[in-house]
């Protein structure tokens, strides 16, 4: 690899580390807000949105809405689990999967 | 029905207590017994009495006392056994000046000590003061269904059926919102007795006695509920021998809550399986005009409207209806709370609110109710939900065994795999711990408990310590581990939500409101007694809930209301608050300053709720979890306007019929007594 496209690189690199932290924030954002969270701080990444009662079923479609019609990604119905969905760390990382998938942005 | 009242000197250089407290205590319960008041009053002990007149309407006035007036009682509830026990009584040689079942309750205890309340087969809260000994006995029934509330202050012990007596009674004492009381109802939906909602407010708990006395203060379980422990205990005939014996236990109670009242009785309606049972009973016993009462909703969702009328149709029954739109929910939802006196997570009782108006204005002063067959014939979801998830966490690994879920809930079959996954994720979270006691329950507790979220730092710091769900799983009877799950289940359920939500918020409270009574067959002594012994496998057969009901049932009610799925009774909830129109009050206890006054919820926490909830709309449907919040976050802050911030309520001075004061200065206050004061009692 030569230095100029190690440069291009690093770039593409942290651009996409801005992207998933962007990613990270939105996300958080709209778990505080919509399911009003008093202390942001008991949300961590790895934070189970189900099994702390944050989220339940119907909260869950409400966050494959906010998937879909804010971060720009579609869910497709075998995608819908916990795998993909249970923390907003695994979110960030299947949005991640997902936009890598769908190729660069035009 | 009645309100009861009364205040004890805790040290011999106590004062007496006040006639302006008792007066004020009695008008603070003047919506549960609007026809007659009483007061009785010596150098310890006071005693006041709201009267719903139903049994001897001329002359059973309270307080009343024994023959020598040693002995007085207050007395709120119904003993339905009492002409046999009076027939026991007049055999010892007991004598009866008046046909009213309160002065069996005196004999009762003359002669049966606290063994008295195991004999009376009714719903009550007694208050009985011996003059002559100075104690005080404080009695409650088996399942809870009458209230009693205590407070110590200022030396005196303080009681009432509900709240804001003990507030009118004394306003010194202190009013706030006790931070365990609010972890409870946000987790349980309700406290759990002997704890309130309020600071240094308790409870008696159900089926208990206290005693209280310059020796101290005692308290007694006289009941608590039994199930069979290993084979052969408990019920031993074969199911179609069960059929019959609950056929024939509930026509009996039907009959005893029925003809034991001098006034008509009638009958709620729900078109569920339970109600309709009580319904076509209650009209067998009575041959003539029987009311049947039942909630219609403007929302489909929850209406039941052609199964009321097929019933009422099938019953012959002058059959009354009352409509409920969103709009009526959150009108009357300040008033709700005011009577419920607990923060609710459901608008589920404001409904009943309206029902028992309707009563009332037909002129019925005694409905029977269907409460309380879900719990003692296992009829809840939830039920059938941990044999599921019991069965399933057997093979934690079974791919087949989550599937049953979709036959729990027939919708998750036809939802996306999303759904499906998650609620595998949902269901089958802790399954490992399939034996462990509170394992059906624990999902539901903890998506309550979640919104605890919306508590201030301070009181989740004041919390850090507490875990209520640990403390109720500590307070289980020994026996508990050797009941079967489904006894487990129904215990929790009965000590929980039945006890704390179903028959306070949602029944004494709202029927009172409007001055009815409630009568439940289903919760008889013998009911609950033979519905406890059955074998499991003959209430929840296979996955088919409330089995030996429903076939007790066959021939009794139509066809279509036997089979058809069992419809949880719910209301509109936070639909009922968003949109237009929704009523001023809500912008007030939402305001920032009142949330913060309040200091339970975190303002900008119920901000975002608030907008979350406004944005949807009153259209879309809302998730389980903003339900519960918005309804929880409101009537929290209506209890803290109504009970902890407003002065408590002192109403000028009522008309007494019965008025005894020891106490009396000669030529002081007499002239707040009645003109024919009932002196042939002293």
């Amino acid at each position: 690899m030569s230095r100029q496209q190690g440069a291009v690189a690093d770039v593409t690199r942290r651009q996409l580390e801005e992207v998933a932290l962007e990613t990270r924030d939105r996300m958080r954002q709209f778990v505080v807000d919509n399911f009003y969270v008093a202390d942001p701080s008991d949300l961590a990444d790895d934070t189970s949105l189900i099994n702390s009662g944050l989220v339940d079923s119907t909260g869950m479609l409400e966050v494959i809405a906010f998937l879909e019609s804010e971060l720009g990604v579609r869910v497709m119905d075998q995608e819908m689990i916990p795998a993909n969905l249970e923390t907003i760390g695994r979110i960030v990382d299947f949005v991640a999967r997902k936009r890598a998938a769908a190729g660069p942005a035009t | 029905m009645c309100g009861i009242a009364g205040v004890v000197a805790l040290r011999p250089e106590t004062p007496p207590p006040s006639l302006r407290s008792l007066e004020a205590m009695v008008g603070a319960l003047r919506h549960r017994g609007p026809d007659e008041f009483g007061l009785y009053r010596d150098r310890r002990a006071g005693l006041g009495h709201a009267r719903l007149s139903i049994i001897d309407l001329v002359s059973g006035q309270q307080p009343m006392s024994n023959e020598d007036g040693s002995l007085w009682v207050v007395f709120n509830g119904e003993v339905f056994n009492y002409l046999e026990l009076r027939e026991e009584l007049v055999a010892l040689g007991h004598r009866f000046r008046t046909r009213s079942d309160t002065e069996v309750v005196v004999h009762a205890w003359e002669a049966w000590g606290e063994q008295a309340f195991e004999r009376f087969n009714g719903q009550f809260a007694i208050a009985l003061w011996d003059a002559r000994g100075e104690e005080l006995v404080l009695a409650r029934d088996r399942l809870g269904v009458r209230p009693v509330y205590l407070c110590e202050h200022g030396g005196r012990l303080w009681f009432a059926s509900e709240v804001k007596a003990l507030f009118a009674g004394d306003p010194s004492i202190p009013r706030a919102l006790d931070p365990v009381g609010l972890a409870e109802t946000f987790t349980f939906w309700t406290v759990i007795p002997p704890r309130s909602v309020f600071q240094g407010i308790t409870e008696l708990e159900p089926g208990h006695v206290r005693r209280v006395s310059r020796s101290g203060t005692v308290d007694r379980a006289f009941w608590t509920p039994r199930y069979p422990v290993g084979a052969g205990s408990g019920f031993t005939g074969s199911l179609p021998e069960a059929v019959e014996r609950v056929g024939a236990a509930l026509e009996q109670a039907v009959r005893l809550r029925m003809l034991r009242a001098d006034v008509p009785v009638g009958s709620y309606l729900s078109g569920g399986l339970d109600s309709s049972i009580i319904a076509a009973l209650g009209r067998r016993v009575k041959g003539d005009k029987f009311c049947t009462f039942s909630l219609r909703f403007d929302d489909a969702e929850f209406d039941e409207t052609p199964y009321q009328r097929a019933v009422a149709a099938r019953v012959g029954s002058d059959h009354r209806e009352v409509l409920v739109r969103r709009g009526d929910i959150a009108a009357c939802f300040p008033e709700v709370v005011a009577f419920a006196e607990r923060p609710l997570l459901r608008t589920a009782p404001a409904p009943l609110f309206l029902l028992s108006r309707l009563v009332r204005d037909a002129g019925i002063k005694v409905v029977l109710t269907g409460e309380g067959a879900d719990e003692m014939f296992a009829g809840y979801d939830l039920f059938r939900e941990g044999k599921v998830r019991r069965f399933w966490g057997r093979q934690p690994g079974s791919v087949l065994r989550p599937r049953l879920l979709e036959r729990l809930y027939p919708y998750l079959a036809r939802s996306p795999v999303a759904q499906q996954a998650m609620a595998r994720e949902f269901f089958g979270r802790d399954r490992a711990e399939f034996a462990a006691p509170g394992f059906a329950h624990r999902t539901r507790w903890q998506a309550a408990a979640a919104l605890q979220r919306l508590f201030t730092g301070d009181l989740r710091r004041s919390l850090e310590r507490v875990d209520v769900i640990a403390q109720l799983l500590g307070s289980l009877p020994a026996e508990f581990s050797s009941w079967v799950p489904l006894a487990q289940d129904q215990y929790l359920e009965t000590r929980t939500l039945l006890s704390g939500y179903l028959l306070s918020s949602q029944g004494d409270r709202m029927l009172m409101a409007h001055s009815v009574e409630g009568r439940f067959p289903y919760l008889d002594a013998d009911v609950v007694e033979l519905a406890n012994s059955l074998p499991a496998r003959f209430k929840l057969r296979g996955l088919d809930e409330k089995h030996v009901l429903k076939r007790a049932a066959t021939g009794l009610v139509p066809e279509e209301v036997l089979r058809r799925t069992k419809q949880p009774y719910r209301a509109p909830d936070a639909q009922s608050f968003v949109g237009p129109g929704s009523p001023d009050w809500i912008a007030e206890v939402l305001d920032e300053r009142a949330v913060a006054d309040a200091g339970v919820f975190e303002p900008r926490t119920v901000e975002r709720l608030w907008n979350k909830c406004q944005a949807t709309g009153g259209g879309t449907q809302f998730s389980n979890a903003d339900n519960m919040a918005l309804v929880g976050v409101l009537s929290t802050g209506l209890l803290h306007a109504q009970l902890v911030r407003a002065t408590p309520v002192r109403r000028p001075d009522l008309p007494f019929k019965t008025w005894v004061d020891r106490e009396a200065v000669p030529g002081s206050r007499q002239d707040r007594a009645p003109a024919t004061p009932d002196r042939s009692v002293i």
